[in-house]
């Protein structure tokens, strides 16, 4: 009688849990913060240019030279999107996940492909039409051996961005201004 | 007991005919259509249909979105934010008048649309921001 109380009583607040777990967009996920200025500055450098069209074609090639396959562009709005398809095996992973094996003798699934996308947005700085400002984003999807997704992320390492634009500027032969 | 048996089938079948079909969520229409357009569009006094997208697109990077899709002519941007979620939105401008442009924004969380208003709130709030900023030059 009494372990039937205490089962029922396990139901009842799980039940519970997942009913309060609220399943809506996170508070903060549509508003600015410190961060995102942050980001803007990390992401965005400006140009001595005012063509257009001379920067997209450079943010063409460079995203040719990083392996990115263009999904989807606007002239019109400054707009580039590009994806690529890698192979996300970490050895770490995989040496861990061979212990793992030889000690419960069942395979833990560990990451194996991963789908990076960028997406360039340059636009010209407000009203003198003589500068451009570009703005790079990346992020990517992680799967694992069994296809579960397990990392949903975007990428805010500095080192990326200044990479970039390191060669968007060679490419450009124009400096790159922080802003 | 095989009687037993067959019964409880015959009962479950039942259950799992009467639950409504996935396919309905094709039109998601449990919510009223006018209620979920004022929630979802705000509408600004401007006929600079370029300029306004372009603020969405920067207000879109600045709350870390990667652009998806970006088109002019039909007016519309589509973006992903992750951070260990997925939050999809679909932003459109299009004209209201002769002297008025709409902008509408939709979103979906993980696999769900998102219908409360509060979202939405931010993301507009956002875009008044960053529309402020480009007006008044500051970067």
């Amino acid at each position: 009688m009494k372990k039937n109380y205490i089962f029922t009583t396990i139901i009842v607040l799980s039940l519970a849990i997942i009913t309060s777990c609220s399943t809506g967009v996170p508070p903060e996920a549509l508003k600015l913060n410190k961060k995102s200025l942050e980001n803007r500055q990390l992401q965005t450098r400006v140009f001595d240019t005012d063509n257009e069209e001379k920067v997209l074609n450079a943010c063409v090639a460079i995203m040719q030279d990083l392996g990115f396959n263009i999904k989807d562009m606007s002239s019109k709005l400054g707009v580039l999107v590009g994806t690529k398809q890698r192979d996300a095996t970490k050895a770490s992973q995989v040496v861990a996940s061979v212990f793992a094996a030889a000690l419960t003798g069942q395979a833990t699934p560990i990451d194996d492909e991963q789908k990076m996308k960028v997406s360039i947005v340059t636009n010209y700085m407000s009203e003198d039409n003589e500068r451009i400002k570009i703005r790079v984003t990346f992020q990517r999807l992680v799967w694992d051996t069994q296809g579960n997704i397990t990392k949903r992320e975007f990428l805010s390492k500095s080192e990326i961005y200044k990479e970039f634009y390191s060669k968007l500027s060679k490419s450009l032969f124009l400096e790159a201004h922080e802003i | 007991m095989r009687k037993n048996i067959l019964i409880l089938l015959a009962i479950f079948s039942l259950i799992f005919a009467g639950c409504a079909s996935t396919q309905e969520r094709l039109l998601d229409s449990n919510q009223s259509q006018v209620e979920l357009r004022s929630i979802q569009t705000r509408t600004y006094n401007t006929t600079n249909k370029e300029k306004l997208l372009r603020s969405a697109l920067s207000t879109l990077q600045d709350l870390s979105f990667v652009i998806d899709k970006a088109d002019y002519t039909v007016g519309i941007i589509t973006a992903k934010k992750l951070n260990d979620y997925a939050l999809e939105m679909t932003v459109s401008v299009s004209p209201k008048g002769d002297k008025q442009l709409k902008v509408r924004a939709n979103a979906q969380y993980q696999n769900k649309p998102v219908a409360d208003p509060e979202p939405y709130q931010s993301f507009f709030a956002s875009l008044e921001k960053a529309k402020f900023l480009e007006e008044h030059n500051v970067q």
